[in-house]
């Protein structure tokens, strides 16, 4: 089935959220937005949580130190400001005051003393421990102010003072996190607080007026749980969503109705992720810089967005998406040309021996085999047309679709690949250390393809202990520029987020972030509401 | 009293099939690549290994196989089925328990539907052998078999939910406005909201049954105790329902016996088309996360309900036709 899949590809999603502090009032209050999921949330502590659904209403339950804006700048959200020492290993941050748990009681800085003990402690079940355990001594002088001191200088660090380590000490402490009733019955600080939660059936949120940052707008949040994406398309068309992200085809083909004219309006942004094709460099066929280069040529990244998006996406050239404050758009890229894609291979002594129209280098036939993950149906696309472009300039690829956990297991983890068509999610910090930094070649770890480039390198460690923007942007402009020559991956396409909303909620301002970055703000006019909770 | 020792005896013979079942089926389980860390952990660039051991040691999965089904064993043994995998480490049998109820009801509707309509169906059609009605009821019920449920429940969605707007595509009741219905409202809610996937699921086991229902029924128009009602000169309605319905029905205490744990067994497609939070989807998500003990919980439940299933089967037989109950034939 797609669904699960889809989920596995979104889990490794953003530890912080975004939202946008505004003061603002609204126009007015009230109404409920009825949005799809395909899965339900698994618990409501954020830190023991690790699909999508659950951070998606975690985070509207929960509020972090830090957070994203509208145009991914890190900026307060429980924490008012914070410094950084010269030596970059000390961060203080000065949190807010007077703001209150849903039960009443007062945040303080013992409650992210709290969060930081139980996260690295080892009988919790957390995927997020990693960036804590860089952690030497934390402190809270008093109550409004958190001191962390690194064993070494961490950028990164600073994005995870995030809603996942924010937890209320005063019903958590000396209890069993993973007993806690608080998975399903949490208490946040958040702008909007759990009411009821039918396992595999709905969620829903109800505002809590104490919020620090003002009421929101909306009264209710109901996520219905939904996991057929068909049926849910059908529910979005007899009006029982709100909300909900549609797939290219949906959006392109399915969506031009008078019904849907007159009551959604579609959104689209790029998503947090890009598509590759990656390279086993372990194999001779691969080592050779210029025939990766060849390859990257001879592919038509156009052609590959037109037929497997629809349009819906645009082509990447490293590993950032286009939009973010880090992106360098100046790389080496790699228009469609098979010529030169030729003329590259031909240099590095491919050529055609017989005549089976397959290139041939000390006996041996230039032929791969691509693997991706069975199921989807974008990726499957994806690689025929990569076959069909690439068997143009002698090269035979074969392709095979492999279920996703045998995929992992069986042959990304014991690296029996070639080529492999896969999507990282990006997060909303430049830091891409586990993926290609040659350290992390070992069992189980991200550069599965094996890339080794001394001087990236020693850029990634740069870029991890470099707080200044203006220097970081500096040393992932190079970071890009290497990639881009060296094409360990080809870099495919970043594809888009396709929503739509009903017209009835106004406030909606697509931004790099997305678009839920202001959702406490988005209203519905008091004529036009549908829902009456009040 | 030889129905008690043949009852002893059914009853011990269960046990070491149960065992051999949950070693098998541990075993099996096991052999599929991936662990349950695999969805926390796989392709997560926050993951160190240090992490990974300490999540797997967790879970128990440092340790080797027959450990792990020793405890878990052990567990059962106590009626404890264990905590489950996934992050709210929910105990197995509340998950299970909060499923069961949608699922039974559907599923017992479900086949209410299909002995209502299935049994008059192949009676009718093995009265008329080789007639008009016979062929058209044939071909019908195997175009019903034959066609892919989750289509006919998609098509249907379409038409009735959303072109006409009569019933609604998805769910098991109202979302907004539920509470505050009457109890006669909410009931006529709930039938809307099941008609759709309780016909729908009907429907493809139409065909077994009547086809079952037709050919006992017409091995029993052959037998001569018919040719003799009929010679006494009773009435075609009574030579039916009164001499040869009650005898062709005996198989079908086999195929009820075998369906009981198809009551609690759930079907993925059906409850994800729609949106039912039933047994199915539970089982399908724990597969994929390799959440090994609600896996084990509910196979425990089925395969203990599929082994009284075919006991009580046995035993409505021997109930209803001596020769089997004594073993002595002839």
């Amino acid at each position: 089935m797609n669904y699960i899949r889809i989920l596995l590809s979104i889990i490794f999603l953003f530890a912080v959220q975004c939202r946008l502090a505004a003061a603002a009032d609204c126009p007015s209050y009230g109404d409920t937005i009825v949005v799809g999921s395909i899965g339900d949330a698994s618990t409501l502590i954020p830190m023991l949580a690790s699909d999508a659904t659950s951070h998606e209403i975690a985070g509207l339950i929960y509020d972090g130190l830090v957070k994203y804006d509208k145009n991914l700048n890190l900026v307060g959200d429980l924490a008012k400001s914070w410094d950084v020492s010269p030596d970059g290993l000390t961060i203080t941050f000065h949190l807010k005051k007077g703001v209150k748990w849903q039960d009443g009681v007062e945040f303080t800085a013992q409650d992210v003393l709290f969060g930081f003990k139980v996260i690295t402690d080892p009988k919790t079940p957390t995927a997020y421990a990693g960036d804590f355990m860089e952690v030497k001594t934390i402190e809270a002088p008093d109550p409004y102010t958190i001191e962390v001191t690194y064993k070494r200088p961490f950028a990164p660090a600073l994005s995870s003072w995030g809603d996942i380590v924010v937890l209320p000490k005063h019903l958590l402490e000396g209890k069993d996190i993973t007993k806690s009733p608080l998975a399903r019955n949490p208490v946040g600080l958040g702008p909007y607080k759990l009411k009821e939660w039918k396992t595999q059936e709905k969620i829903v949120l109800e505002a809590n007026p104490d919020y620090f940052e003002g009421r929101a707008c909306l009264d209710r949040y109901l996520m219905r749980i939904i996991p057929d994406p068909a049926t849910m398309f059908l529910e979005l068309k007899s009006g029982g969503l709100d909300w909900m992200d549609l797939s290219p085809i949906q959006y392109e083909r399915q969506t031009n109705t008078k019904f849907f004219k007159k009551n959604f309006k579609k959104y689209k942004y790029l998503s947090f992720s890009y598509t590759y094709l990656g390279f086993n460099l372990r194999f001779p066929l691969f080592k050779d810089k210029r025939v990766r280069q060849a390859i990257a040529y001879a592919i038509d990244k156009d052609e590959i967005i037109r037929g497997a998006l629809l349009g819906y996406g645009v082509p990447a050239t490293g590993p950032y998406k286009p939009d973010a404050w880090f992106y360098d758009p100046d790389v080496r890229r790699y228009p469609y040309n098979p010529q030169k894609a030729r003329a590259l291979l031909a240099e590095a002594g491919w050529r055609y021996v017989n005549k089976d129209g397959v290139l041939e280098k000390d006996g041996r036939p230039f032929s791969f085999t691509i693997i991706t993950n069975q199921g989807n149906d974008v990726r499957e696309r994806t690689a025929q047309i990569i076959q069909y472009r690439l068997k143009k300039i002698g090269i035979d690829v074969k392709i095979r679709p492999i279920e996703w956990t045998a995929l992992i297991n069986d042959f990304i983890d014991k690296r029996r690949f070639e080529a492999v068509i896969l999507g990282w999610t990006t997060g909303l910090d430049p830091d891409i250390y586990d993926i290609f930094h040659s350290s992390k070649t070992g069992p189980k770890e991200l550069n599965f393809i094996d890339y080794k480039n001394p001087e990236l390198d020693k850029l990634l460690v740069e870029g991890r202990e470099t707080f200044d923007k203006k220097k970081r942007k500096k040393i992932y402009d190079r970071v890009q520029e290497i990639l881009a020559e060296d094409q360990p991956y080809v870099f495919l396409y970043v594809p888009m987020a396709l929503p739509v909303i009903n017209r009835r909620f106004h406030g909606i301002e697509p931004a790099p972030s997305g678009i839920s970055h202001n959702f406490i703000r988005w209203w519905v006019p008091k004529d036009e509401q549908k829902y009456m909770t009040r | 009293m030889p129905f008690i020792a043949y009852l002893s005896k059914r009853l011990i013979a269960l046990i070491p099939t149960f065992i051999g079942i949950t070693i098998i089926s541990f075993m099996v389980m096991h052999l599929a690549p991936g662990e349950p860390i695999g969805v926390q952990a796989d392709l997560n660039p926050k993951m160190t290994p240090e992490v990974r051991e300490r999540l797997r040691a967790l879970y128990g999965l440092d340790k080797p196989l027959y450990v792990q089904y020793w405890r878990w064993l052990d567990g059962l043994a106590h009626l404890d089925l264990g905590r489950s995998f996934a992050p709210d480490r929910a105990p197995v049998w509340n998950k299970i328990k909060e499923r069961l109820p949608v699922t039974i009801l559907i599923n017992s509707l479900s086949l209410g539907l299909i002995l209502l309509i299935a049994v008059p169906l192949g009676v009718a059609s093995a009265v008329r052998q080789g007639g008009l009605f016979d062929k058209a009821v044939t071909i019908l019920i195997f175009v019903f078999y034959a066609a892919p449920s989750f289509w006919v429940a998609i098509v249907l969605m379409l038409y009735l939910g959303v072109d006409l707007g009569w019933l609604p595509v998805s769910g098991l009741h109202s979302l907004m406005g539920y509470n505050a219905l009457s109890p006669m409202q909410k009931v006529l809610d709930w039938t809307r909201h099941l008609l759709l996937p309780v016909a729908v699921s009907a429907m493809g086991g139409l065909a077994g049954l009547s086809r079952y229902v037709r050919s006992s029924m017409l091995e029993v128009l052959r037998q001569d105790y018919i040719m003799t009602a009929r010679a006494k000169g009773l009435s075609e309605h009574a030579v039916i329902y009164r001499h040869a319905l009650r005898n062709a029905l005996l198989p079908l205490i086999t195929i009820l016996g075998l369906s009981v744990p198809g009551l609690i067994g759930g079907s993925v497609i059906f409850e994800s088309i729609f949106a039912i939070p039933g047994i199915g989807q539970l089982m399908w998500s724990s597969v994929m996360s390799r959440d090994y003990p609600v896996l084990m919980g509910n196979l425990v439940i089925v395969s203990i309900l599929t082994l009284l299933g075919n006991l009580l089967a046995d035993i409505g037989y021997g109930l209803a036709d001596p020769r089997i109950r004594t073993g002595r034939h002839g």
